[in-house]
């Protein structure tokens, strides 16, 4: 047993905050935006399309629940190229996370929204908004409140599902570690210093959910 | 603020309701399922009349306000207010409903308050977002309104921190706001406590004596008898009996009307 390398681990920590800074957060922060977007519109389209609409949207939740995030990620990467639709692995895992973070909030989404009480849809109507409208200025917003803590999960849950991102390439946090530990055959050192990093960041976005959820809760009597 | 084209004060005559209606339900009919909740009912209400529509739970008062302003769509019959017409024959589309909602303002049992507003923004929402406004002119509308019934220095306070009583209030600013022909209560003071019932109340007959238009669906006969120009008891999905208020809560012809009048008067 021999002691800890310091000057391996501080040598490293100024690698793998780079592969945080700028692979694990912006990948996480794009798909997680993308993702919610896709996330609206799917939870929409099962709300209020017609039956086939809602189907499509219905059969892209199950598909996407139903299959593992790295399957995901390999189909896009690995197996699309066969198809002739080959993608660079920046883009590739994008698509990948988006459209996994889209199939999760969707039901989150899709559950917030049927918990606005009815009357608050009958007061907007009665004020003279339309439909599109009345989602926007009223239901939304209260339905925003009930979704942040479950997509806050979410969330935190794609920060570290990001580490899979290096199976096809990308250079994140976690690759980075693993060439260093690969290099200096320090492999416990080196995943242990990758998971505390993923830890702090976590950290800090509980933290930040709970200032959100402080602020959204203020119209609410507690 | 008074409703337009209403000289302050007007009472209609109301043997000539029909002549000069602003409000005109024909034939309208809706079921819930199996559930026949309206039987072609016949209403119409005059410009500055006030309606008190009474009845017990179930009688489908609620749902024929409703159907006035679309909330409930009916399977049958038309609603017209104004130059606004809507036929029922069959399912009118969005836009149609929501003209013929543009005309009329509602006032719910529960307030329905927008809880994520604030009292101010609750009151101006629909005239900036849906009548395009401007939010300054509508803001000084807003606080003139709040002042008239005490709430200015509520303006920025959320519905969660006022009475009962208060977010009702707001609940008939929010509907004034709108300007709009005809305002409709359901059942306005049935969810507040018994000691704040009077303040909703005397609003509204204020509002009644400047010319504004109304139709209540209400348990407060009292209200109904001094406040109103013509009451209609609705029993089985029909206006079974309707008529001056004396007449009706006095003198009804019904035995229908008499049990149900005398049930709302003596409990015990």
């Amino acid at each position: 047993m021999t002691g800890i390398d310091w000057d391996l681990v501080l040598g490293s920590l100024g690698p793998l905050l780079s592969g945080a800074i700028r692979g694990t957060i912006p990948l996480a922060l794009v798909s997680f935006a993308a993702g919610m977007v896709l996330a609206v519109a799917v939870a929409l389209m099962r709300l209020y399309g017609n039956r086939a609409v809602a189907a499509v949207a219905g059969l892209y939740v199950s598909v996407i629940r139903g299959t593992p995030l790295l399957v995901q990620l390999f189909v896009v990467f690995y197996g699309l190229p066969s198809l002739g639709l080959t993608i660079d692995p920046w883009p590739s895992a994008i698509i990948a996370f988006s459209l996994n973070v889209g199939g999760y909030a969707a039901e989150v989404v899709r559950a917030a929204i049927l918990s606005v009480p009815k009357g608050q849809w009958e007061a907007a109507y009665m004020i003279g908004m339309s439909r599109p409208t009345s989602l926007r200025r009223v239901i939304l917003p209260q339905a925003s409140r009930v979704a942040v803590p479950p997509l806050s999960n979410t969330f935190i849950s794609l920060v570290k599902d990001t580490s899979l991102a290096s199976l096809i390439l990308v250079t994140e946090l976690f690759r980075e570690a693993q060439q260093i530990a690969a290099f200096s055959q320090e492999f416990m050192v080196l995943y242990v210093e990758a998971a505390l990093v993923y830890w702090v960041i976590c950290l800090a976005l509980a933290g930040g959910q709970g200032s959100l959820e402080k602020r959204l809760d203020r119209y609410v009597a507690h | 603020m008074s409703p337009t084209d209403t000289p302050p004060g007007a009472t209609p005559d109301p043997t000539g309701a029909r002549a000069s209606s602003l409000l005109t339900a024909a034939g309208v009919s809706k079921s819930f399922g199996d559930v026949e909740v309206l039987r072609s009912v016949d209403v119409s209400v005059a410009r500055g009349e006030v309606l008190a529509v009474i009845g017990a739970s179930g009688s489908g008062k609620t749902t024929l306000l409703r159907c006035l302003n679309g909330l409930e769509v009916p399977d049958s019959g038309r609603v017209s207010i104004g130059h606004t017409s809507v036929d029922f024959a069959t399912r009118p589309p969005a836009r149609e409903l929501r003209a013929l909602r543009d005309r009329s303002a509602m006032v719910f049992q529960h307030y329905h308050l927008f809880p994520h507003r604030t009292v101010l923004e609750n009151i101006v929402e629909g005239p900036v977002v849906v009548q395009r406004r401007p939010r300054a002119e509508v803001n000084a509308e807003a606080l003139a309104l709040l002042d008239r019934v005490g709430l200015a220095d509520r303006a920025g306070a959320y519905p969660h921190e006022l009475s009962g009583g208060q977010q009702q209030r707001v609940g008939i600013l929010r509907a004034l706001a709108l300007r709009p022909d005809v305002l409709l209560f359901d059942e306005p003071t049935s969810a507040l406590d018994p000691e704040l019932v009077g303040d909703v109340l005397g609003l509204m007959r204020d509002l009644a004596a400047e010319g504004w238009t109304m139709v209540v669906v209400t348990h407060e006969l009292q209200f109904a008898r001094e406040v109103a120009h013509r009451v209609a008891f609705v029993d089985g999905g029909r206006v079974l009996e309707e008529g001056p208020p004396d007449q009706v809560l006095r003198h009804p012809q019904h035995d229908r009307t008499r049990q149900f009048v005398r049930r709302l008067l003596h409990p015990l």
